[in-house]
């Protein structure tokens, strides 16, 4: 597996957590309950995501994608293996936005900076950049329960970059939207990753959507969770979910990821 | 890619203008404004009815009076009950009595707050303490605190402390209890996203676990001064004390001896009316406004 990819890794940017790895899974197993009683839900995984690297995490239900990342978001901890994370802890977006309703939208964004040690003087200006950077300009006084699902989650968007972190997990972030929303927000973050040039671990049981925004696919396997396959992207981006290419790439790996489900008849 | 952080890169400017203009169009088209209700509703649907309430109330009492269902000196009329009061209120004594019962209801309240509040933090978040302690608290809650009148006074004797001690039993595990069901009511994905961003042990606290349960608490708030106020009013209707001065108890108590009717209904209608005026200036609105800003406050058109 090389990691040069349209990033230059020999140009290693400030801010940048390490060289040439963003998060680097090794022999990572997961099992929930007594070892030896209960089935692994993750078994040997191994998966480096480069910085700048779009990667998306493909799998049926049950594949332990979720599991996989919160273990790297270190909310749980593998059974055994290793997961580096070189530049600190990553950000993570939730299918559910997460913000919290007893702030404002511009609060709330305040509030990660805060955690992060950002100086009081620099929060609001800062809030203010990321708010317009997901272009919610002006809506800094919002609660959270005036936004629309999409607005709330590009809030739940600029929370995480307040983290500061190079790193983005997103676990199934737009599965809960309604197709229009999700394709805008399918260009927002292609843009916002751009931009940043943050390494980015997204989740989703979406094929299209899977190929609609990554460099590279890795498909896993359902209980237990291991690496199937990976697809190496190479469409030129901003793309389309309806574009040919992506359609005839997301039948290729449908196909597969029938087969991986398929393979559960027996059991 | 040789951009900066801030400028847009060649690849995210092409399609991005489009999808810009379909994303404004969006948020206009799936924000609703919240519109707050014309005052002149709010007075015919909230304010009229009970003000209606309290009318029909007192004609049906008057109705009793003047059919002469009992004695006046059973049943007295709303007028004598309004004689009583306006004679507290030349006497000059009306408030002092009011006063001292409210003072030592509000500040035996604030105690409770201070004491109730650690308990449920701890007994919330400590397993073993939770284990020892929720039951007894649940337990406590049932029990009528005037059941500790008797024991305040011979362990404090008829003093303000044993007043104090009465209200602290009624509306300490209230309080705790409000918190602790504040806490569990906390969706676990506020504390999982406070955790990546880094609010941990007491900062989580601070930050997430407190503010994401806040109603609950204010929940509790509310109920232990209802609590307050009633241990404090059995408290002095029992014990009587030239040292703990003329409070709304004991005024009730002493029309009672003079068996003073219309006293005592005027007494019944002051402990109802102070207990009721501080839920509804201070907890109610509290309450509506930290509803209200998380958007939990259904808008009643």
């Amino acid at each position: 597996m090389t990691t040069a990819l349209t990033t230059s890794p020999d140009a290693p940017g400030a801010g940048r957590p390490d060289g040439d790895t963003a998060v680097r899974i090794s022999h990572v197993h997961k099992t929930f309950g007594r070892p030896g009683t209960a089935a692994p839900v993750l078994e040997d995984i191994n998966l480096t995501v480069a910085p700048g690297e779009f990667v998306t995490l493909l799998g049926a239900s049950g594949c332990g994608k979720s599991t996989l990342l919160n273990l790297v978001a270190g909310l749980d901890k593998p059974t055994s293996g290793t997961i580096e994370v070189p530049g600190g802890r990553p950000a993570l977006m939730f299918q559910d936005h997460a913000l919290f309703p007893w702030l404002t939208a511009g609060r709330n964004i305040e509030l990660a900076l805060r955690l992060a040690g950002v100086p009081k003087e620099e929060r609001r200006p800062e809030a203010e950049r990321l708010l317009e950077l997901v272009r919610l300009k002006g809506s800094y006084r919002k609660r959270v329960h005036e936004l629309s699902g999409g607005m709330r989650q590009r809030v739940a968007l600029a929370r995480s970059l307040a983290q500061g972190s190079q790193v983005l997990l997103m676990d199934e972030p737009f599965a809960a939207l309604d197709a229009i929303t999700r394709d805008v927000l399918h260009d927002e973050i292609t843009r916002i990753w751009a931009e940043k040039q943050l390494a980015v671990l997204f989740v989703t049981h979406n094929v299209r959507e899977a190929v609609r925004l990554a460099q590279r696919v890795v498909l896993l396997s359902s209980r237990p969770g291991r690496v199937a396959k990976e697809w190496r992207i190479d469409l030129p981006q901003p793309r389309r979910i309806e574009s040919a290419g992506v359609a005839d790439l997301s039948i290729e790996i449908t196909e597969e990821l029938r087969g991986e489900i398929r393979r559960h008849v027996q059991h | 890619m040789s951009s900066t952080d801030t400028a847009a890169t060649p690849l995210a400017k092409d399609g991005s203008a489009d999808s810009a203009s379909v994303e404004a169009g969006l948020d206009a088209l799936e924000t609703v404004q919240a519109q707050r209700t014309p005052l002149s509703v709010v007075l015919r649907q909230k304010v009229l009815p009970p003000v209606l309430g309290v009318v029909l109330v007192l004609v049906v009492w008057q109705i009793a009076y003047s059919l002469e269902l009992t004695t006046p000196d059973k049943l007295p009329s709303p007028a004598d009950v309004w004689h009583s009061l306006t004679e507290l209120w030349y006497a000059g004594t009306l408030f002092s009595i009011i006063w001292t019962s409210v003072w030592r209801g509000l500040s035996g309240f604030v105690l409770s707050v201070v004491i109730g509040t650690p308990i449920g933090l701890l007994v919330a978040r400590i397993k073993p303490v939770r284990a020892a302690l929720g039951p007894v608290l649940s337990g406590l809650q049932s029990l009528p605190s005037v059941a500790w009148v008797p024991a305040a006074i011979i362990w404090l004797g008829i003093t303000n402390s044993a007043m104090y001690a009465v209200i602290l039993l009624g509306a300490v595990p209230s309080i705790a209890n409000g918190l602790i069901s504040g806490i569990d009511q906390v969706p676990p994905i506020y504390l999982r996203a406070g955790q990546t961003l880094g609010a941990t042990g007491l900062r989580g606290a601070r930050h997430i676990l407190l503010p994401a349960a806040l109603p609950g608490y204010l929940a509790g708030l509310k109920q232990g001064w209802a609590f307050s106020w009633r241990s404090l009013m059995a408290a002095e209707l029992i014990a009587a004390s030239p040292d703990l001065g003329l409070g709304l108890g004991r005024y009730l108590e002493n029309q009672r001896e003079f068996s003073n009717m219309s006293g005592v209904l005027l007494g019944i209608l002051l402990i109802l009316f102070v207990g009721v005026a501080i839920d509804l200036l201070f907890f109610s609105p509290l309450e509506r406004h930290v509803l209200r800003s998380r958007g939990l406050l259904v808008n009643s058109r």
